[in-house]
């Protein structure tokens, strides 16, 4: 459970419309379509600028709003190998876990664009190698990390055949 | 153990105390999509390998979001949805009637109950004191597919609002408060329970809206106790049935109580483009707005259409304004239409649109130009919410929606009150 790639860092408040906005509603069940525009209301060249792996670095609450997972999976689609931010909003924590898409809740401040990461999900640490850092990340939930580890939530039940609360023992 | 009412709730399906911060799988007793989630939410079903849902006859679809139809894309998506309720047996509400929030507490919600939604706004329903949180696609799936779901018991913020709410302030006004106070991260995880004698003087109509805003300060849920009003409501719906008293133990332990006297609260407005950019309506007064928006999940039943039409009967919407006034269902439509409400607003000039979301989420009905200003009276007001990342949002009551219209510009309805 580890990834590395590089940072493209955002601010506070992030939210599902930015992520994933209405105005593309009709797209939703094209979601490769749908990749095309992630992000875009937070930053109009992302989606073309961003390469498989990459880090998504943003500060408090990233993805507040609504219950989109699609914004989640886009981002995924459109090669963001992990969130990290300053704190994240819950749907969308759930919403990334469901797609394999890990998220790290640590402080933020210190990175900036282009630094490269390198997250550690057992050691429960984020190196920004690039600053040469070592930031403490928040321990995930078992359950979430069980279905990350599968891959996401459809791999783990596939896996698994039901829900645990605590994982598998 | 004395237990806030989410414990209680949640503690009753798992079949044994449960306190906050536990991990738990709970029975989920319905199930909702709606045309903006559930293809996603029946492709993961089938990938999970489940033909059906478990429970068909718990599993509602209602079609809201984009009504009728504005582009193939979503039209298929609707054959594609009417499809799946035909095989599955699911409980399909088709264009018409109404939002799936709406739907689901005329129609399918009791106290005591966990229910889940492919939509954020699912809480609203926690003002008939059941468990209803949103969650994404997948998660929905495998509710569908297994009947339960995981979560973490979440600690309760106690929101006690005492007094009297005074002329032209409403349920609206203070959900903003709240979350101009808690920020929207300020209840990440947690649950709402709202109290005290103001919330138990409140009618359904401003008890939905306080559940329905509760996911913009982050939290998992928002519950009102079942009381006597839950019942009379109930059984205004024909289903007195599904009534049972259900409140939170006295010495419940809260991570947090706030206590706010109403009759201090003045007519509120979020400010572009952030829920929690709430500030008193004499702020931002003289605003022009081209658009006003009446309706949603948050503010679009009898009660908030009585408010509009009280303001608007007799007069004109203002020129160059846009009054969009949406019946959040069939059944408010019809209740709408026999009191001669909607008459009243159509003379006025508004504009009636069909039972549904109509421009909240930038679909369809009332997308914004460049430049241009929407009040609202739905629950959130991001950048490019209404389809434009050049428009604006404001976010206000029913009643500062009536006043605005009528003067082109956002209105302290005092100033215009009958």
């Amino acid at each position: 459970m580890i990834w590395e790639g590089w940072a493209h860092k955002f601010g506070d408040n992030i939210s599902t419309d930015h992520i994933a906005p209405g105005r593309y509603f009709h797209l939703r069940s094209q979601l490769s379509e749908l990749a095309k525009h992630v992000l875009e209301d937070a930053d109009p060249g992302f989606a073309a600028r961003v390469k498989p792996g990459d880090f998504v670095v943003a500060g408090r609450n990233f993805g507040l709003g609504s219950s989109r997972e699609h914004a989640a999976a886009i981002m995924r689609l459109a090669g963001v190998g992990a969130v990290v931010a300053q704190s994240v909003a819950r749907i969308f924590f759930r919403n990334a876990i469901n797609v394999g898409l890990p998220v790290a809740v640590c402080d933020t401040s210190p990175i900036c664009s282009g630094d490269l990461l390198r997250l550690d999900l057992e050691r429960g640490v984020l190196e920004d190698v690039t600053r040469g850092l070592v930031i403490p990340v928040a321990p995930l939930p078992p359950v979430m990390l069980a279905i990350l580890r599968d891959g996401g939530l459809v791999a783990h039940l596939l896996r698994r055949g039901r829900l645990s609360a605590v994982g598998p023992t | 153990m004395a237990q806030t009412l989410v414990e209680k709730i949640l503690s009753e399906k798992v079949g044994r105390p449960v306190r906050a911060g536990e991990f738990v799988v709970v029975p989920v007793d319905l199930v909702l999509m709606h045309d903006g989630t559930g293809c996603l939410a029946v492709r993961q079903l089938e990938a999970l390998g489940r033909a059906a849902p478990r429970y068909p006859d718990r599993t509602v679809l209602v079609l809201d979001h984009g009504l009728p139809s504005p582009r193939k894309e979503l039209s298929n998506d609707h054959v594609f949805l009417r499809e799946f309720a035909r095989r599955s047996g699911s409980r399909l509400h088709d264009c018409g009637h109404g939002v799936c929030h709406q739907v689901m507490v005329e129609e399918y919600v009791g106290p005591g109950q966990i229910v889940v939604g492919a939509d954020s706004h699912t809480c609203t329903a926690g003002a008939l004191a059941a468990f209803a949180t949103g969650m994404g696609s997948t998660d929905v799936a495998v509710a569908m597919g297994w009947g339960e779901t995981w979560l973490r018991v979440p600690e309760t913020i106690r929101v006690d609002a005492e007094g009297e709410f005074r002329e032209a302030v409403s349920a609206k006004d203070l959900a903003l408060w709240l979350v101009g106070q808690l920020g929207t991260d300020g209840a990440n995880y947690q649950a709402l329970e709202f109290g005290g004698t103001a919330v138990t003087a409140l009618d359904m109509a401003g008890r939905l809206t306080l559940c329905n805003m509760s996911v913009e300060v982050g939290a998992k849920t928002g519950v009102v106790a079942a009381d006597d009003l839950t019942r009379a409501y109930l059984a205004s719906l024909g289903r007195e049935e599904a009534w049972r008293r259900l409140e939170p133990d006295a010495g419940a332990g809260y991570a947090r109580r706030i206590t706010v006297d109403v009759s201090g609260l003045d007519p509120l407005v979020a400010l572009p483009h952030r829920v929690d950019n709430v500030v008193p309506v004499g702020e931002v007064a003289g605003t022009p707005v081209q658009q006003v928006f009446v309706g949603s999940c948050t503010n679009g039943r009898l009660e908030d259409l009585r408010t509009v039409a009280s303001f608007v009967r007799g007069k004109r919407v203002a020129s160059g304004v846009r009054l969009l006034v949406i019946p959040s269902s069939r059944r408010v439509y019809r209740q709408a239409l026999a009191a001669g409400l909607l008459a009243d607003l159509v003379e006025a000039g508004a504009i009636i649109c069909p039972p549904g979301c109509g421009p909240c989420s930038g679909v369809h009905l009332g997308v914004l130009g460049d430049g241009e200003a929407c009040l609202s009276s739905s629950n959130r007001n991001f950048q490019g919410r209404m389809g434009n990342p050049a428009g604006q949002v404001y976010l206000a009551s029913p009643a500062t929606c009536a006043a605005s219209a009528l003067r082109g510009v956002i209105t302290d309805p005092r100033e215009v009150l009958v």
